[in-house]
């Protein structure tokens, strides 16, 4: 029972395959096997968003998905949003306005983030506070998190603007 | 590089020293995914291991059979008390003194209690493994009240009594009981009696500050990897003090201190919760020995709330004493702890209350007597000090709840009793009356600013016009103005009282300039998101005159930091941060002869100006630190060592005492017991303000911990010993949802002894917060009656309250 | 937390579905979104040998409105019930209610079809649907068969869906008058400590029908058919409300847990009605 099986699983415009059970999570597959260490796990019951992945154009906690279910998916983690060289407006928005502190929860709740914009690319701090509210931050007290992706948010905009 | 051409002021802000809102370093890496924390860390041939634990708090174990586990694939071996006695690690020390089972030997004491270790080849073996041990338990007489603890002749530990039942002495003295643990006292019992039996007003009141638990994001862990060709052991994990994981190891294992390189990697968080010892880092250790591997272990969420360090749990009762026009007399509390099934509190040696001998708070209190009676149950052990420096959360509420109860019987404004009752600043430094000497404090100044900048008095006015409305039936919510004034107390601490474990309290910073004039410097401490890469190299661009930017800061590696206590109870400023400073001075006074060396003056004719020397009296006339750098390497000096470098270790002559003044207006729903928070503002003190922006993410975190403790947050126990709180549905961390703004403000008040008089601030938010929001709650009711009730606040305790008091009827 | 091993299907289609569960019985489960589900496997409360994934099942993703009622596919998430304008406009009341449940990445995942499926009193879904009387569609061996949403609950994680059938779509009949879904929790992410779905309609000043549900105050969701005939007839005043309430307290049975005792439920159960039947009235 539960025997392993192949699986192919599109992380950040890779594609990785591999045998394995089932049962793993995705949030195993992606910080064990695939050495994609930026999502983390907080509470290991989909209450705290630090293992949050874009999956598919969805904010998905990768803790509460099998990666059986993640079979033929795209997966985008805070690896896949920008580096050293092209950081997206939101990971230097997190620095500039002091929006993370221990930094675990920063990658989910970037990720987090990304999806939130792009939905609702100039939020108010209600809608913000709404829409982040699956992410759980132990030390900022959220109100540079807030700051920094009001900032973003704005940064974003002017660069829309700036292209058209 | 010569920069003549720039100003002064261009050439203090290019060094980013003290006082400036820098950019933190941590972030880059941590904002692409980078950080590195314990779970990151894979090793060839790693495996895993994980507790089976007790389902019962209190039960002996008959039998555990572990044969079916071992037949399940990929597990390789299954530890039990058995195999880790021959090598005297089946207990094993606490921070407190007394000693703790690392796995069951004979009985469990709490739900979650490890019992077992399975060691597999990955996590999903050692989750098939655990589901695999039989372990018989026979059901004992669960003990969850301290004070029934007391009464009862069931006896929990079994080493606290000798062959005749009677109860042996502890580590802190003389037991009352076989259940006590200690009593421990401060200040004077017989005048603080007569004072407060012939006082005009006397406020008595008892209080429990609730079980709650730091629970950082990332969970503790470890990974052990014993080099049995070098006979080394490398111990990563979430180590709030990794020199004193190191010793800790060495003296309970008997590996050379040499041998063993402990190091703390990015910390998800800590609060307090990875300041302990616990038996999944010594089963690692242990397991890696048995099986010549690396092995890891990591908490799940519910692991970590249901066993790893538990905070507070104090029943406090309080009597206080003052003049009919409020001048208050004198102070009397007695706290009985509820410690778990064992002592496991991180406290310096001597203080096993930890500093609750703070509990005369902000006020000039002439006389008063703490006594502290610790108490084994069957909960889990810990006492760890949850954003506070030790049992200052405790103490701030007492007396904060204290103050607002003589309000009530004295009938009076209780911001204008706390204004009657400071130490006035004309009295610092000013001896208290349970033995601490608090080094310096303005109270009213704070105070005045922050009543003023809130409209304190329109509040109140609004308020009283809320409580007619209610009566009138025009509105089912009610408005509490929450005040608070709070002195932490920090730094731990001067050798003379303070160690752990015999550990002196300490810290240290050691500093290498390399020629090209940018430089290392490791500290014995380690942030857990406080920013310390950022802050301590702050304080040494100022020192030494180095950019900020070029200044690397380094710790939690024991193979390379110098030796140090780590990071908890607000010590890293006070103690490392003093340290930092006097290293730095250090390399000042070399860099100074070697200026007037290459200058060709005497060392009294050169004068140190932000980043450089200058000779006296012609400005234009000097050598920048960066020149000194490299002429302390490449330049053959006569009677001067080549290099640059400076190690101190920094034995502070006192705490620190930072402070802060806060007002919380917060909306009550009668009918649903939800709360609203209108509006917070704090005002900390913190002394010196090495980063401001830094300083104000702290403030923010620590009050968000704060409302999260007063209003919800709590490790809720049934009869039995079951924990009813062990995950994230009903264990409160809030949300961005639930989460107001928060206003700062700040006075600066420097300490007088530390050398840059820096105070810390990491943790005064927390301390000052919890009454704030408390009393905010039971202010909205005090028009209707109400004296205290308990925290949490949560909605259906808030009802329980309005209900109690006919406001639902 | 590490769930037990099982055997991980992801039939094609709903023949598929139903020839692992009729092979499996009890030892089988579907799975949409899985996030009721696999937090419960992970802690092992939840033995799972056979799990059967949906996902690949056709048909179930759509929101079908027409005039006879809406067709809501049992795969349709919370997020896509929020995201629907053409829904929102004819049934505002799913939107209302689908923004209170869980957070945003769980409403991505969350389906209709679990939500209302698995039984479990926490869930939003259930009393809502059954304030707007819809109803369930099953599949089996046997074929299709209709179960009204007021029918379909008999105890916690009891439902009258045998475990060889499948919840294909709940059917929702267009909601006339005024709304509402009211609920209090203790923080975001959590189950109602009460909620209540209302939906009112009025003629000439007077309330002509009204439907009324309560979630997590039993351990099945709690149609008030009584509470509901308590507003019909009158201006909803203050009196009509307290005999509503009053009804709605005699149908309902909380326990105590950790969001407190039952006289503060009961209490607080009341109020949430009250300011529900009072939202929806000043909507009707």
């Amino acid at each position: 029972m539960g025997k392993k099986q192949h699986y192919s699983i599109t992380v950040n415009g890779k594609e990785e395959e591999f045998l394995t059970e089932p049962r793993e999570l995705l949030i195993y597959t992606l910080r064990e096997r695939l050495n994609i260490t930026g999502p983390h796990i907080g509470c290991d019951t989909s209450h705290c968003g630090a293992c949050t992945v874009t999956i598919d154009g969805k904010s998905v906690k990768a803790c509460t998905m099998f990666v059986a279910q993640a079979n033929g998916k795209d997966v985008t983690t805070i690896e896949g949003l920008g580096g050293p060289d092209d950081l997206h407006p939101l990971q230097t928005a997190f620095k500039e306005h002091h929006g993370l502190q221990c930094g675990y929860c920063t990658p989910g709740m970037i990720t987090r983030a990304t999806k939130l914009l792009e939905e609702n690319p100039d939020p108010t701090e209600e809608e913000i506070r709404f829409g982040m509210a699956g992410n759980i931050c132990r030390c900022t007290g959220y109100q540079n998190i807030v700051k920094s992706i009001q900032a973003a948010a704005a940064e974003m905009n002017a660069a829309k603007e700036a292209a058209e | 590089m010569k920069d003549e051409a720039t100003t002064r002021e261009e050439r203090i802000e290019n060094l980013k020293g003290m006082g400036c809102s820098r950019k933190r370093v941590e972030d880059a890496r941590f904002t692409q995914g980078k950080g590195n924390y314990v779970d990151d860390i894979k090793l060839d041939g790693m495996l895993f291991g994980d507790f089976v634990r007790s389902p019962y708090a209190h039960a002996r174990i008959k039998n555990i059979d572990t044969a079916a586990a071992l037949e399940v694939p990929g597990v390789l071996a299954v530890l039990t008390a058995k195999d880790l006695e021959p090598l005297g690690l089946h207990w094993m020390p606490t921070l407190a003194g007394d000693k703790q089972m690392v796995l069951a030997d004979g009985k469990v004491l709490f739900q979650g209690q490890e019992v077992a270790f399975v060691v597999a080849e990955d996590r999903y073996a050692a989750a098939d493994g655990i589901e695999a041990v039989e372990v018989d338990y026979e059901e004992l007489e669960v003990l969850v009240d301290p004070f029934k603890s007391l009464e009862s002749d069931v006896v929990l530990r079994e080493d606290t009594v000798d062959e005749a039942g009677k109860a042996l002495d502890g580590a802190h003295g003389p037991r009352k009981h076989h259940n006590h643990i200690f009593t421990w006292e401060a200040g004077d019992k017989d005048p603080t009696f007569e004072v407060i039996d012939a006082a005009e007003v006397v406020a008595e009141e008892s209080m429990y500050y609730h079980r709650t638990h730091p629970c950082p994001l990332e969970t503790c862990g470890s990974v052990a990897s014993m080099d049995k060709v070098n006979g080394k052991l490398t111990l990563w994990g979430t180590f709030q003090a990794p020199h004193a994981i190191r010793t800790i190891v060495s003296l309970i294992s008997g590996i050379e201190e040499h041998n063993i390189r402990v190091i703390s990697p990015d910390i998800g968080g800590g609060f307090g919760n990875k300041v302990g010892a616990y038996p999944g880092y010594v089963c690692s250790v242990v397991a890696s020995i048995v099986t010549g591997k690396p092995v890891k272990w990591i908490e799940d969420r519910m692991d970590n709330l249901m066993t790893t360090a538990f905070a507070r749990d104090y029943w406090m009762k309080g009597r206080i004493s003052a003049t009919k026009d409020g001048k208050i007399t004198g102070l009397h509390c007695h706290v009985t702890a509820d410690h778990g099934g064992f002592d496991a509190c991180a406290d310096p040696t001597k203080f096993p209350a930890g500093f609750m001998n703070i509990c005369t708070g902000s006020y000039d209190i002439p006389t008063a007597f703490l006594e502290v009676d610790g108490v084994y149950t069957n909960k889990a052990p810990g006492g760890v000090s949850y954003r506070c420096s030790f049992r200052v959360t405790e103490a701030v509420y007492f007396i904060e709840r204290m103050i607002e109860v003589l309000a009530i019987e004295l009938n009076m404004d209780a911001a204008e009793l706390r204004r009657i009752n400071f130490i006035r600043k004309d009295q610092f430094p000013y001896q208290a009356a349970l033995g601490w000497e608090y080094d310096s404090g303005d109270y009213h100044t704070a105070w005045d600013k922050a009543l003023k900048t809130v409209d304190y008095d329109g509040l109140r006015k609004e308020q009283a016009e809320r409580v007619e409305a209610f009566k009138r039936g025009e509105t089912r919510k009610l408005m509490g103005v929450g005040l608070s004034f709070f002195t932490e107390i920090v730094g731990a601490g001067p050798v003379k009282n303070c160690d752990i474990l015999g550990l002196g309290m300490f810290d240290s910073c050691e500093i290498r300039i390399h020629p090209t004039g940018s430089a290392i410097a490791r500290l014995g401490t380690i942030s857990q998101g406080q920013g310390h890469a950022t802050t301590f190299a702050q304080i040494l661009a100022s020192e030494i005159g180095l950019p900020a930017d070029s200044i690397t800061i380094e710790e939690g590696d024991t193979d390379t930091a110098p030796y140090g206590l780590g990071t908890y109870g607000s010590r890293s400023t006070p103690v490392a941060g003093a340290a930092t400073a006097m290293a730095g001075r250090k390399i000042r006074a070399k860099a100074q002869m070697i200026a007037a060396y290459l200058l060709e003056v005497h060392d009294d004719d050169v004068e140190f100006d932000v980043d450089r020397f200058v000779v006296k009296g012609a400005p234009e006339r000097f050598k920048t630190m960066k020149e000194i750098a490299f002429a302390s390497y490449n330049q053959a000096i006569p009677g001067i060592e080549p290099g640059l470098e400076a190690v101190s270790y920094y034995d502070p002559p006192n705490m620190t005492y930072p402070f802060g003044a806060y007002v919380c207006v917060m909306d009550i729903d009668v009918d649903t017991g939800v709360t609203e928070i209108r509006r917070f503002y704090a005002l900390d003190d913190c002394g010196t303000r090495i980063n401001p922006m830094v300083i104000e993410g702290q403030v923010h975190g620590g009050l968000t911990e704060a409302l999260a403790v007063a209003l919800g947050q709590e490790i809720a126990y049934d009869d039995m010993g079951n924990v009813k709180t062990g995950t994230l549905m009903d264990f409160f961390l809030p949300t961005a949802w639930e989460v107001p703004n928060y206003e700062t403000d700040y006075t600066v008040t420097p300490s007088p002894h530390h050398p840059i008089g820096a105070k810390g601030v990491g943790e005064s938010p927390h301390v000052g917060g919890v009454p704030c929001f408390s009393n905010a709650v039971q202010d909205a009711f005090r028009a209707f009656g109400l004296r205290h009730t308990n925290m949490p606040h949560d909605h259906w305790r808030i009802w329980k309250t309005a209900n109690e008091l006919g406001l639902h009827d | 937390m590490i769930p037990a091993r099982f055997e991980y299907y992801r039939p094609k289609d709903i023949a598929g579905v139903l020839s692992i569960l009729e092979e499996h019985g009890d030892d089988a489960r579907v799975m949409a979104g899985g996030h009721s589900l696999i937090p419960m496997m992970k802690l092992r409360m939840a033995d799972v040998p056979h799990l059967i994934d949906l996902q690949d099942v056709g048909g179930m993703s759509d929101v079908e409105i027409s005039a006879a009622g809406i067709r809501i596919g049992a795969m349709v998430t919370q997020h896509d019930i929020i995201d629907n304008e053409a829904l929102a406009s004819v049934a505002p009341i799913l939107r209302e209610a689908a923004l209170q449940i869980a957070d945003p990445q769980v409403r991505y995942m969350g389906t209709v079809g679990g939500n209302v499926a698995n039984g479990d009193p926490g869930n939003d879904m259930p009393g809502l649907m059954q304030c707007l009387d819809a109803t369930f569609t099953v599949i089996g061996a046997d074929g299709e068969r209709e179960i009204p949403a007021r029918a379909f609950y008999e105890a916690a994680y009891m439902t009258a869906r045998e475990d060889e059938e499948v919840l294909t779509a709940v059917t929702v009949p267009i909601p006339k008058g005024g709304y509402a879904y009211e609920k209090q929790k203790r923080k975001i992410g959590d189950y109602a400590t009460a909620a209540a779905a209302v939906q009112i309609v009025k003629e000439g000043g007077s309330c002509v029908s009204a439907s009324i549900a309560m979630t997590n105050l039993s351990d099945i969701p709690i149609y008030s058919e009584a509470a509901g005939a308590a507003l019909v007839g009158t201006s909803v005043d203050d009196a009509a409300i307290r005999t509503a309430m009053e009804a709605m307290l005699g149908d309902i049975d909380p326990t105590e847990d950790n969001r407190g005792p039952v006289a503060f439920k009961k209490h607080v159960a009341g109020v949430i009605l009250r300011r529900a039947i009072e939202r929806a009235w000043s909507r009707a």
